[in-house]
C-alpha cells in the first residue's frame, strides 16, 4: 500500500507492506541517521519523533504513520549540531552509532522538561543504551549545554532590560 | 647569536619526541574528535549507510544442533523463490582450513574453520548461505532449505572437554601454525606452563595459603553496530570488501585463505565503525558476502541481526581459575600459583593467546613474590567460538587473583588496600611473570593512594550500616595490561606534504570510535609544530594505507603513536633538505619551525606553503616520509579501582553507589578521550560483574539471544563513575604515553566483589554477582 506522511517538514509517499516497520521506511527514504541496534526495543538507537514525541521506529508499523509527522535527526540538524558540539566537547560521541537516537531523545527531553535534574535526566534517557561511554560524559554534555542555554537566556533578558 | 641558534636546533633534534609534558601544545589537550561533526549529525558514514542499494542480501542458515553432521541439504524449493541469486552449501566452499582471528601471521589461533563445513559445531553454526535481491525472498528461502542432520553428542561442559572421546575437531586437515600446545585429537586448543622459582617449596613455607577457584563467564562485547560487511568486484575484477572491522589487513589475508584466492585479489576498506571492543578483531561476517560476490560477480551485503550478534559471534572466553596464593604472617605475598582452564568453544579464535594474559597480566601486579607458576589448558567445546574482548584474558585473571588477594586480606585480618600497598609492583622492578620486563614507568602506588582519597576509604572501610536494612561496603582492586604485543605488533605511518603545505597523515590503524584518527593527528601536529587543521587523516584502505596490524591489544597509542613520531622526525629532516635546496644554502644552516625553513645565517626563509607548492612543479622526488615501529617491550599501564555498593540484606540486591578509578597510562594524549575510555570500560566491567552472562540450556542452545536476555548496563545501573589520572612517564612511548583502551575494564569485577565481601561477608567466586548469589552467600555465611 502507499502511505503519505510528513517527513522532516516535507510531504512524502512510500510503498509499504502491512508488516513494514517505520525504521526501514525512513532509511529507504535516505534518513541514514536512523540506526537499528537491537530489533527488540531495548536500545533506543532508532529514536525518531512522531508528531513531536519520541518513538522507537523499529516497533512502529509504517502503515500506522499515514497522515502523521515524522522527524529524524536530519530534520533538526542545526539543533543536533549545537548540542552535538557539547557532546563532542566531552569526547562522549565516541563511535557515534548511538548518537542520533540519543540526541533525538535529548532534544525531546529539553522540549518536555524544564531544567531537569540528574535523576530526571537519567530516567528520561534510560532507554538509550551506549556501550562506549559509560554515560558519564553524556551527562556532563547535557549539563554544560543546559548551563550554556540558561546563560544565553540570562544574557538575552539583560539585553532586553537595557534596551 | 647564530651559534646559539644552531645549538638550540641541535638540542631540539636530539630531544626528538621527549618533550616536557607541561610544554606540549596539542598533545595532552582535550581536543574534540576530528570526525565528531559528522557523527553527531547522523551522517551516512557507517558500512550499511554506504552499501550500494543493489547489493544482494546475504543470510546464513544456522544449525539447530550443537554437534551434527550434515547428511543431505535439499535447496530445490528454496532456489525456486523469486529473487534468489545463489544458495551455497559446504560442497561449494574450499576445503582449506583457516582462522577468523585477526592476528599477525603465523597466527597462534589454529586453522580449524571452513566457510561452510559438513560438521556443525554449535547451535548457530553456519549450514548454508543464501543470497537474493530482497530481504523477504532470502528469509523465505532460508526457511525452505531442508537439511538432514546426523545429530551427534556434543561436548558442553568445558571441565570434561580435554581428552573427551567426543572430538570437536576430528578432521585431518586441522592445523596449528605455532607451537602453542594444541592437539585436536585431545580437544586442546592450547596448553602451556611458565614458572619462575620453586612454587611448591615457597607455598609449603608460607604461613598462609589461600586456595580458591574462580569462574568468569562468556561476555558479549555488545557494540551498538552489529557485525556487517558489503562486497563488490571493482573495475579490475578484484574483490572489494567494505567492513566494520578492527583489522583490515588481517581480513585481507583471512579472506584470501578462506576463498583460496591470491591476496592481491582482495582489497579491504574500513569506514566508521560503531564500536568493536575486540569483537571485530575476528572476521565474523566478512566471508559470507565475500564468497557470494566471488561466485556471482554481484555486490552483496550481510547485516547481522542482534540475535546473530549474540549467538554466532566472538564473546569473551569463559575461564575457570584455580589460584593458590601464599603469604607470611606479616602479609608479604611470597608465591602465586595459577591454573586457568579456558573455554574457546567451537573454534580456536584467540584461544591460545587470551589465556596467556590471565596469568601474565595478573601475577606481575605483585612484585615481591619469590616464585610463580602459571599453567593453562584451552579446550574446544560445542558452544559458540570465543574471541577477543577488551582485556583479553587479563580481565578474567585479574578477577581471580585480585579476589584471592582480597580473601587473603580477610584471612590475615588486614585491610586489603594496605595488603596491596605492601606488595604491589613499583617503578624500576623487574616483573618475572611479565616476560622479565622492567616496569620503567609505574605510578600504581599513587593510583591506589588517590583512589582511596577519592572514595574516603579510611572512613568507609569496611562497611556502614545504613539503618534501613541496607549495608554499604567498599572494595578495592588493581589492574594492569600491556601496550601492544611486544616483538609482533607493527604500525606504519606515511605523511606527505601537499600544496599549500598541508599534510596527509596515512595510517593503517583503525579508529573504532575510540579516536585514534584524532590522537595520532595530535601527535603529528605536535611533532610537526603545526595546527591540527593542517593535518588530514583518512580511513584504512589496504590498497593505499601503510601496513598496520590493526587496533587491538592496546597497541594504537603506543605502537602506531611511535610510528607517527618516527615518521615526523624523518619528514622534518626532508623538509629541511628541500628548504635548503630552494634557499640555495647548506642543510646545516637551516632550521624548520613548523611554518618555515629559515637560513640561520642570512635570515632568509621559505614557508611550508611555498615548499608544498614548489614540490608539485618540476620535482624529481616526492616530499613524504614513511616509517614503521615495533617494540621489543609492552609497557603496562596500571590502575586502581574502588567500588562502593549498597546491599539489601533481605534480598541481596546490589546497588552500585560510587566508583573511583585512577589510571596511570603514562602521558595522557587526550584527557577527554582517555576519560571516556575509562568511564566506558568501567561501565562494561560493571556489566560483567553484575549482569552479563551467556547462558546455554542442556542441549547447547544459547538463551542470551537479545538485549532482553543479555542485559548490558543502562545509565541507571552504573552509579557514579569518577576518574582521575596519575601519570608516570614511559620513556619508550610517544610523549611518555602508554595504552588506555583495555586496562579500564579490569577492576570492577574484583572491586565490586570485595565491596560485597566487606559489606555482608558473602564471597562470590562466579560472575555475574547477582542478587541471588549474594543472598545465598549471606545465608551460607
Amino acid at each position: 500500500m502507499e502511505i503519505q506522511f510528513v517527513l522532516n517538514q516535507k510531504q512524502v509517499a512510500a510503498e509499504v507492506a502491512a508488516d513494514t516497520v517505520l525504521l526501514d521506511v525512513l532509511r529507504g527514504l535516505g534518513c541514514k541517521s536512523v540506526k537499528c541496534g537491537c530489533e527488540t526495543t531495548n536500545c533506543g538507537l532508532c529514536t525518531v519523533w512522531i508528531d513531536g514525541r519520541s518513538r522507537l521506529s523499529c516497533s512502529v508499523l509504517a502503515a500506522s504513520i499515514a497522515g502523521h509527522e515524522v522527524t529524524t535527526l536530519e530534520g533538526v540538524e542545526r539543533e543536533a549540531a549545537e548540542f552535538g558540539a557539547f557532546l563532542a566537547g566531552e569526547g562522549a560521541e565516541q563511535c557515534g552509532f548511538c548518537s542520533p537516537g540519543f540526541i533525538m531523545n535529548v532534544l525531546a527531553m529539553f522540549r518536555e522538561l524544564e531544567d531537569p535534574d540528574i535523576d530526571e535526566i537519567r530516567e528520561y534517557l534510560a532507554g538509550n543504551l551506549c556501550r562506549c561511554t559509560g554515560y558519564m560524559g553524556q551527562l556532563r554534555a547535557i549539563q554544560k549545554y543546559m548551563r550554556a542555554k540558561a546563560d544565553q537566556k540570562t544574557d538575552q533578558r539583560r539585553g532586553e532590560a537595557t534596551a | 647569536m647564530m651559534e646559539a641558534a644552531l645549538t638550540e636546533k641541535k638540542d631540539q633534534k636530539e630531544a626528538g619526541s621527549v618533550k616536557d609534558p607541561g610544554k606540549l601544545r596539542v598533545v595532552n589537550h582535550p581536543v574534540s574528535k576530528v570526525d565528531a561533526p559528522a557523527l553527531v549529525t547522523g551522517k551516512a558514514v557507517y558500512t550499511n549507510d554506504l552499501a550500494p542499494s543493489d547489493c544482494l542480501i546475504v543470510k546464513v542458515l544456522r544449525s539447530p544442533h550443537a554437534h551434527a553432521l550434515i547428511k543431505d541439504i535439499n535447496t530445490t524449493r528454496a532456489e525456486a523463490v523469486p529473487g534468489i541469486e545463489c544458495i551455497l552449501t559446504y560442497k561449494d566452499c574450499p576445503d582449506k582450513r583457516f582462522t577468523m582471528a585477526g592476528q599477525t601471521y603465523p597466527e597462534p589461533s589454529p586453522y580449524d574453520r571452513l566457510i561452510l563445513d559438513q560438521r556443525v559445531r554449535f547451535v548457530g553454526d553456519a549450514a548454508a548461505i543464501v543470497a537474493g535481491t530482497s530481504e523477504e525472498a532470502v528469509k523465505k528461502a532460508v526457511k525452505l532449505i531442508k537439511v538432514r542432520y546426523e545429530v551427534l553428542e556434543p561436548v558442553l561442559d568445558f571441565h570434561t572437554a580435554k581428552d573427551n572421546p567426543i572430538l570437536v575437531h576430528p578432521e585431518e586437515n586441522w592445523k596449528s601454525l605455532c607451537p602453542v600446545g594444541a592437539d585436536n585429537k585431545r580437544n586442546l586448543c592450547a596448553h602451556g606452563v611458565s614458572e619462575s622459582g620453586n612454587i611448591e617449596e615457597v607455598l609449603a613455607a608460607c604461613d598462609y595459603v589461600v586456595d580458591r577457584v574462580y569462574h568468569t563467564k562468556a561476555n558479549q562485547q555488545a557494540m551498538m553496530e552489529t557485525f556487517r560487511t558489503y562486497t563488490y568486484l571493482d573495475t579490475y575484477g578484484r574483490l572489494n570488501v567494505v567492513s566494520s572491522t578492527q583489522v583490515p589487513f588481517h581480513v585481507r589475508r583471512i579472506l584470501a585463505n578462506a576463498l583460496d584466492i591470491p591476496k592481491h585479489k582482495v582489497r579491504v576498506v574500513k569506514p566508521r565503525i560503531g564500536g568493536g571492543f575486540g569483537a571485530k578483531q575476528t572476521s565474523v561476517s566478512e566471508v559470507y558476502p565475500a564468497i557470494v560476490t566471488w561466485k556471482t560477480g554481484k555486490p552483496a551485503k550481510i547485516i547481522y541481526t542482534r540475535e546473530e550478534s549474540l549467538t554466532a559471534s566472538s564473546p569473551r572466553h569463559e575461564m575457570e581459575m584455580h589460584v593458590r596464593l601464599g603469604a607470611d604472617n606479616e602479609g608479604n605475598i611470597r608465591g602465586i600459583d595459577l591454573y586457568t582452564l579456558s573455554n574457546t568453544g567451537a573454534f580456536g579464535e584467540h584461544g591460545p593467546t587470551t589465556v596467556g594474559l590471565s596469568g601474565h597480566k595478573s601475577i606481575p601486579l605483585y612484585g615481591k613474590a619469590e616464585a610463580f607458576r602459571f599453567t593453562y589448558d584451552v579446550v574446544y567445546t560445542n558452544v559458540m567460538s570465543a574471541g577477543a574482548y577488551r582485556g583479553y584474558g587479563a580481565t578474567q585473571g585479574i578477577f581471580a587473583l585480585e579476589s584471592a588477594v582480597n580473601e587473603l586480606a580477610q584471612v590475615l585480618g588486614m585491610d586489603p588496600a594496605v595488603l596491596r600497598e605492601k606488595n604491589m609492583v613499583r617503578e624500576g622492578q623487574v616483573m618475572p611473570a611479565y616476560y622479565g620486563e622492567t616496569a620503567k614507568s609505574c605510578a600504581l602506588d599513587r593510583c591506589l593512594k588517590r583512589a582511596k582519597e577519592m572514595i574516603g576509604w579510611d572512613e568507609k572501610y569496611p562497611r556502614r550500616d545504613m539503618g534501613n536494612g541496607k549495608v554499604r561496603g567498599v572494595g578495592v582492586a588493581m589492574a594492569m595490561q600491556g601496550s601492544g604485543i611486544s616483538g609482533v605488533d607493527t604500525g606504519s605511518v606515511a605523511i606527505k606534504v601537499n600544496d599549500d603545505g598541508f599534510y596527509s597523515l596515512m595510517i593503517g590503524a583503525t579508529d573504532m570510535g575510540t579516536g585514534c584518527d584524532t590522537i595520532l593527528s595530535q601527535m603529528a601536529a605536535e611533532c610537526l609544530e603545526c595546527e591540527l587543521e593542517d593535518i588530514i587523516v583518512s580511513c584504512v584502505d589496504t590498497d593505499t594505507s601503510p601496513y598496520d596490524c590493526g587496533s587491538y591489544a592496546s597497541s594504537t597509542t603506543y605502537v602506531t603513536g611511535m610510528a607517527v613520531v618516527k615518521t615526523c622526525e624523518t619528514l622534518r629532516a626532508k623538509i629541511c633538505e628541500r628548504g635548503a635546496e630552494y634557499l640555495g644554502c647548506s642543510l646545516d644552516d637551516v632550521e624548520f619551525d613548523g611554518q618555515k625553513v629559515t637560513n640561520l645565517i642570512t635570515g632568509e626563509s621559505i614557508s611550508r606553503q611555498e615548499i608544498g607548492n614548489r614540490v608539485m612543479c618540476s620535482s624529481n622526488a616526492p616530499l613524504s616520509a614513511n616509517e614503521a615501529f615495533s617494540s621489543p617491550t609492552s609497557p603496562p599501564p596500571f590502575m586502581a579501582g574502588i567500588a562502593e555498593v549498597e546491599i539489601d540484606r533481605e534480598t541481596g540486591v546490589i546497588e552500585l553507589i560510587d566508583y573511583a578509578a585512577v589510571v596511570d597510562c603514562g602521558t595522557v594524549v587526550n584527557p577527554n578521550l582517555a576519560r571516556i575510555q575509562t568511564e566506558g570500560g568501567i561501565a562494561q566491567g560493571i556489566g560483567m560483574a553484575l549482569y552479563e552472562d551467556v547462558v546455554y540450556n542442556a542441549k547447547g542452545k544459547n538463551y542470551s539471544n537479545s538485549f532482553m536476555q543479555y542485559k548490558i548496563p543502562s545509565r541507571l545501573d552504573v552509579g557514579n563513575i569518577r576518574v582521575e589520572f596519575e601519570s608516570s612517564y614511559e620513556p619508550t612511548g610517544p610523549f611518555g604515553a602508554k595504552s588506555i583502551g583495555e586496562i579500564v575494564i579490569n577492576t570492577p569485577s574484583p572491586a565490586i566483589s570485595n565491596a560485597i565481601q566487606n559489606a555482608v561477608g558473602a564471597i562470590i567466586r562466579e560472575l555475574p554477582m547477582t542478587a541471588e548469589k549474594v543472598y545465598r552467600g549471606m545465608q551460607e555465611k
